[in-house]
């Protein structure tokens, strides 16, 4: 085996962030763990370094590492977008740390390590290396969601998600293993071409799908693999489960398409319908337990299982059409979700509420903080999938790829299911602008929030609006 | 003339920073920077049309060009809406005449707003209908069209209820916004109808047409785009292929729905209801939105697919008749009117019609009408806009819109005077004013493409045109002040003065524009008079005056005696023919009472009544799911293990 300097200059992003992680645990010891906003100002600005490297390798497409690291659009796309959701959760978490009084330097490199632990996933182009990258990715996670440490519900969350976490990486690995004796070999590839040549399912094979298909389903947390994560989502925290609910989520999303919607592809027939069903059921559940939650990190929680639903129709519908819609949709979730954290996160800090994420601390927001109530507007008229939001096209090109390719059914479940979804999202915006406020309206309003929240809402139109761009890069991009 | 999309691009970015940043913190700053705005917007469209024909030439008909375009929403191959700018000579003469008024009536209302509560909405909101009105008048596609056609009519909707604590206004507001919607109905339906033979034909003459079309356009061009649908292969291809409808072609039918669309926002008979209405507005926007500009924009529409409705045949018919009719059923309402806003509101709407007839005349090898029809259209936006304004300053002066609380004011208000009787003269088509000259083209256009009764009918209402507004001049202007304020009226300030001149030389001057020169249609034909056509106008323009003048100018007796005359006919049409009642009567009694009523009874009972079953079922299910949240680890690896064992039963079936 050799490595050429292209090897090298292809996975520059990573590397980057690999220095980023070491230079920020040197720069908190150097602090002697006083005081780390030097520890956020690396970080942030290695995310922004690497998500620059990331951007300048569009268009060049091959395999690197003998055949390890895919250098596609997708992985490309994704590091970009990775790269914005760990710089925009590095620059609003200080103000968070600091009201949870949780002075820790380490979240920042793990912070750093788990953006990292993602990218080598969606570039792996063999089972074991994403499985690195998994771990990467959710060791750091187990971290920091209990990173509360004088919190019982932060501890709590992060042993529960390390049990569940080792749990499906077990099944993960046994999965794996299995698809190594079955196939001989751990390349995305060589599992097509054995599938092309040999569509038919052995018991070993069939033992090594619905292993993978487990651990994919907990990380994507569908039903019946989805309970942790409100629990987790709930206990973390908040500016973790909104990196959580986006990064991680998309990360794994797009290794699904990579090895169920292309590698598996050939014995698609086999879990077509097993996956449908996932998914309608993914979605009642979600919007459902929605609907009844008087606090919001546990609704958006709930939120996440329910679009996780959605976007398992995409891949369901497996053609590039479909893989495109999903890859849009999952950028644009990212922004809707992140956003709606930030600003629940912000709401949260308001005078004389508990900090304990009740719907009532919305109440009469809307026109004390016309900023806040705006881009909250849009990030739920996003999540509920109005025009003129990305959210909207993206269940516009989710669910049509789904018509296409003749899944009517997911296609009007989905619908069914976005008319509950607003239900519990209008709610907020209800709150915001038709209650009164009660008590001391005033909430802190610290300048990377503010960024947060007016980055993330002009993003959301402007790709609501003129989607043309990034689509056509996904259509482009996508496998 | 890549800049073109400054044209629309500078009212938009205003109407954002206008609205968003200026209006918060000086009212007084948002008027003078939206009016600013117009004015940059207009010399760019001046310049533009400077370039152009520089470059192409006049006398012969110039390119389409598309220097600047985008994809905006990408749903299939060729078919691909577009955001751009097209330039040909009509978009150009709508872009200066649509820059022009505009900017001179933002000026305006710096003065006759001012002090009023919404001072900066109010230009927040002239901004974004002007915006909307460019963006339309340069639209590449029947989308964008589409588009800008529903913004001009919120924008519209908007300013009529602009003072939304009045009733009225807000009743007037609804009223256009339906009366329009439901015409654009028709317009949607010709869109869908001509976008999917379009997309049928394209794979067999699109690559014909992108041949032709190359260098003209800077992105390829789709299946929507006007140079497509306009093509006349298009036109062959829905011919031959697409059947019948009721014995119409299917490109005609197509054609009529468009022309739908076109009556409603033209307000042509029997959508003209909401026009006269929309007068509740504030006077400078009525001078912009419903006589200038927004109301021609179904004239504009049927201009830019002459091609198609020519191809077609019949809607060009139905233009004509219906442009015929109500060209004269409007004039001879506008003769009893006492607001003068309103007998101005007919007015337009028989010039209107005056247009649109111009344009059913036409033929595709004899485009004359076509020609007189854009022409009308530009002389037209100049005295109406002025007739308007000057009104504006009259109201402004008296604060009263009844002509009967005025009399005499020529010599307190003289230079609203003057404006307001060069416009006059202008519209009544004494020669050598603007409205002589473009009536005269129609006219002639009628006559040469064999249309007698059209012509008749076009010369009867030249006549008519004279004698309605001489009486709203001469009572308004003569006599004796009727009333305690007409005694005490007041020039308006220097602010509105200065537009009511600018218009005024326009509307003076306008006619001797060579228009059949720069739109190419004139076919060696010279632009002069004709004097075969022109005296017979001229003289039923005098007998109007000299009628008016006998009637108006004397002591009350005359005019009583006439109304008196003409008895239950003369009620018949100060009623307006009772078009209104006629409406509230089937809305009210047939629409409501046996077809909403049955369909609200459902829709209260069977359709909220699933709903609620499903918001029941939901809750329901939500409280079943609650107990499964354990917060237990041992639970959720329970149901991990049962999922596991699931799945491998299931991939199991599949295989056996």
């Amino acid at each position: 085996m050799s490595y050429s300097l292209t090897d090298i200059f292809g996975v520059l992003p990573e590397l980057i962030l690999v220095v980023t992680a070491i230079t920020a645990i040197l720069v908190d010891v150097a602090s002697k763990g006083k005081d780390s906003s030097a520890t956020m100002l690396v970080t942030a600005v290695g995310f922004i370094v690497s998500g620059i490297a990331a951007i300048s390798g569009v268009g060049t497409i091959g395999v690197l590492m003998n055949g390890a690291v895919f250098q596609d659009g997708f992985t490309t796309a994704f590091r970009a977008i990775f790269c914005l959701i760990g710089f925009l959760t590095a620059i609003f978490s200080p103000a968070y740390l600091h009201f949870r009084n949780i002075r820790l330097g380490e979240y920042y490199p793990l912070l750093t390590m788990s953006v990292l632990g993602m990218m080598v996933m969606v570039g792996a182009a063999n089972l074991l290396l994403f499985f690195i990258g998994l771990e990467t990715m959710s060791i750091s996670l187990y971290i920091l969601v209990s990173l509360n440490r004088t919190n019982s519900k932060s501890i709590e969350a992060g042993m529960k998600y390390l049990v569940m976490g080792a749990f499906s990486s077990a099944f993960m690995l046994y999965g794996i293993a299995l698809m190594f004796a079955v196939v001989g070999s751990i390349n995305y590839n060589d599992i097509t071409n054995y599938f092309l040549a040999d569509p038919t399912l052995g018991p070993l094979t069939i033992a090594a799908v619905a292993l993978l298909l487990t651990g994919f389903s907990f990380k994507i947390a569908v039903v019946p693999f989805q309970f942790w994560s409100v629990d987790v989502y709930e206990g973390a925290p908040a500016t973790v489960t909104a990196f959580m609910s986006t990064g991680p989520k998309a990360a794994a999303f797009v290794v699904f398409i990579r090895v169920f919607g292309i590698a598996l592809h050939p014995v698609a027939s086999h879990w077509t319908l097993l996956l449908s069903w996932i998914a309608i059921l993914t979605m009642v559940f979600g919007n459902v337990a929605a609907l009844r939650q008087t606090n919001i990190k546990r609704m958006l929680a709930y939120s996440s299982i329910a679009h996780a639903g959605y976007l398992l129709v995409g891949i369901v519908a497996g053609n590039h059409a479909a893989f495109a819609a999903t890859g849009y949709y999952l950028a644009a979730y990212a922004l809707m979700n992140l956003g709606a954290f930030a600003a629940v996160i912000i709401v949260n800090q308001r005078h004389g509420t508990d900090g304990s994420y009740r719907f009532d601390a919305l109440k009469g927001l809307g026109f004390a903080h016309p900023l806040l109530g705006i881009s909250l507007t849009i990030f739920m008229l996003s999540l509920i999938g109005l025009p003129p939001t990305a959210g909207f096209l993206g269940k516009l090109y989710v669910f049509s790829a789904a018509i296409e390719t003749g899944h009517i059914v997911l296609a009007v479940a989905g619908l069914l299911n976005s008319i509950i979804a607003t239900y519990y999202y209008l709610r907020v915006i209800v709150l915001m602008y038709m209650a009164k406020p009660e008590g001391d309206t005033t909430i802190p309003r610290p300048l990377p929030y503010a960024i947060t929240l007016i980055v993330l809402s002009v993003l959301i139109l402007l790709i609501g609006v003129f989607p043309e761009p990034v689509i056509s890069l996904m259509i482009a991009v996508a496998p | 003339m890549r800049n073109a999309w400054l044209v629309p691009g500078i009212p938009f970015f205003s109407f954002l920073i206008v609205g968003l940043f200026i209006r918060p913190l000086s009212e007084k700053a948002a008027g003078w920077v939206a009016t600013a705005a117009l004015f940059v917007s207009a010399f760019f469209a001046y310049s533009i049309a400077w370039d152009y024909f520089s470059h192409f030439g006049i006398g012969h008909e110039g390119p389409a060009l598309v220097p600047w375009a985008f994809e905006w929403l990408r749903y299939q191959d060729h078919l691909t809406a577009t955001i751009g700018t097209l330039i040909d000579p009509i978009s150009i003469l709508l872009m200066v005449v649509v820059t022009t008024v505009s900017a001179l009536v933002h000026l305006y209302s710096i003065g006759y707003m001012a002090g009023d509560d919404g001072y900066g909405r109010y230009f927040t909101f002239l901004n974004l209908f002007s915006f909307s009105m460019l963006g339309l008048v340069v639209a590449p596609n029947i989308v964008q069209m589409f588009v800008c056609w529903e913004l001009v009519g919120v924008s519209s909707f908007l300013l009529i209820g602009y003072y939304y604590r009045k009733p009225s206004a807000v009743a007037a507001g609804k009223k256009a916004f339906i009366v329009t919607r439901f015409a654009d109905l028709g317009f949607l339906i010709g869109i869908l109808i001509l976008g999917y033979f379009g997309i049928e034909a394209f794979p067999h003459i699109g690559a014909k047409i992108q041949q032709e079309m190359a260098g003209l356009s800077s992105i390829p061009i789709q299946a929507i785009d006007f140079a497509f649908i306009n093509h006349p292969a298009t036109a062959h291809y829905i011919l031959t292929t697409a059947g019948t409808v009721l014995g119409l072609s299917t490109l005609a039918v197509a054609c009529i729905l468009i022309f739908m669309g076109c009556a409603g926002k033209s307000a042509m008979f029997p959508l003209h209801i909401w026009l006269p209405d929309a007068m509740e507005g504030p006077t400078p926007v009525s001078a912009l939105i419903h006589a200038a500009t927004m109301v021609v924009a179904g004239v504009y529409l049927v201009a830019r697919l002459f091609p198609s409705f020519a191809a077609a045949g019949t809607p060009l018919d139905v233009v004509a008749f219906i442009g015929t009719f109500t060209c004269a059923f409007a004039a001879i309402i506008a003769c009893t009117q006492d607001d003068i806003k309103r007998v101005l509101a007919f007015s337009t709407l028989s010039q209107l019609g005056y247009m649109m007839l111009a344009l059913g005349v036409a033929t595709a090898v004899s485009p004359l009408g076509h020609t007189a029809s854009m022409f009308h259209l530009f002389t037209h936006a100049f005295f109406k806009a002025l007739l308007f304004l000057a009104a504006g300053a009259l109201i402004h002066g008296v604060h009263s819109n009844e002509i009967w609380d005025m009399g005499g004011l020529r010599k307190k208000l003289p230079v609203t005077h003057l404006t307001f009787l060069a416009a006059t003269l202008a519209i009544a088509g004494v020669p050598p004013l603007s409205g002589f000259f473009s009536k005269d083209e129609i006219l002639r256009a009628a006559v040469e493409n064999h249309h007698p009764i059209v012509f008749g009918v076009a010369l009867f209402v030249a006549g008519l045109t004279a004698f309605y507004m001489f009486r709203i001049y001469f009572i308004s202007f003569w006599g004796d002040a009727r009333s305690e304020k007409a005694e005490h009226a007041h020039e308006a300030p220097a602010v509105m003065l200065i537009p009511l001149i600018a218009l005024a030389l326009l509307a003076i001057f306008a006619g001797f524009v060579p228009m059949g020169e720069y739109l190419g249609t004139s076919h060696g034909g010279h632009h002069g008079i004709h004097w075969n056509i022109a005296i017979p106008a001229t003289l039923a323009g005098l007998i109007g005056i000299a009628l008016s003048a006998f009637m108006y100018t004397g002591t009350r007796e005359r005019y009583v005696a006439v109304a008196r005359a003409l008895g239950g006919m003369y009620t018949v049409v100060k009623n307006k023919f009772y078009v209104d009642e006629v409406y509230l009567f089937v809305t009210k009694n047939i629409i409501f009472h046996y077809i909403a009523r049955p369909i609200a009874w459902f829709d209260r009972h069977i359709v909220d009544g699933a709903i609620n079953l499903y918001a029941w079922l939901t809750g329901a299910l939500g409280r079943g799911l609650k107990p499964l949240q354990t917060g237990q680890v041992q639970t959720y690896s329970a149901w991990w293990i049962s999922g596991a064992v699931f799945f491998i039963i299931l991939l199991w079936m599949k295989l056996s």
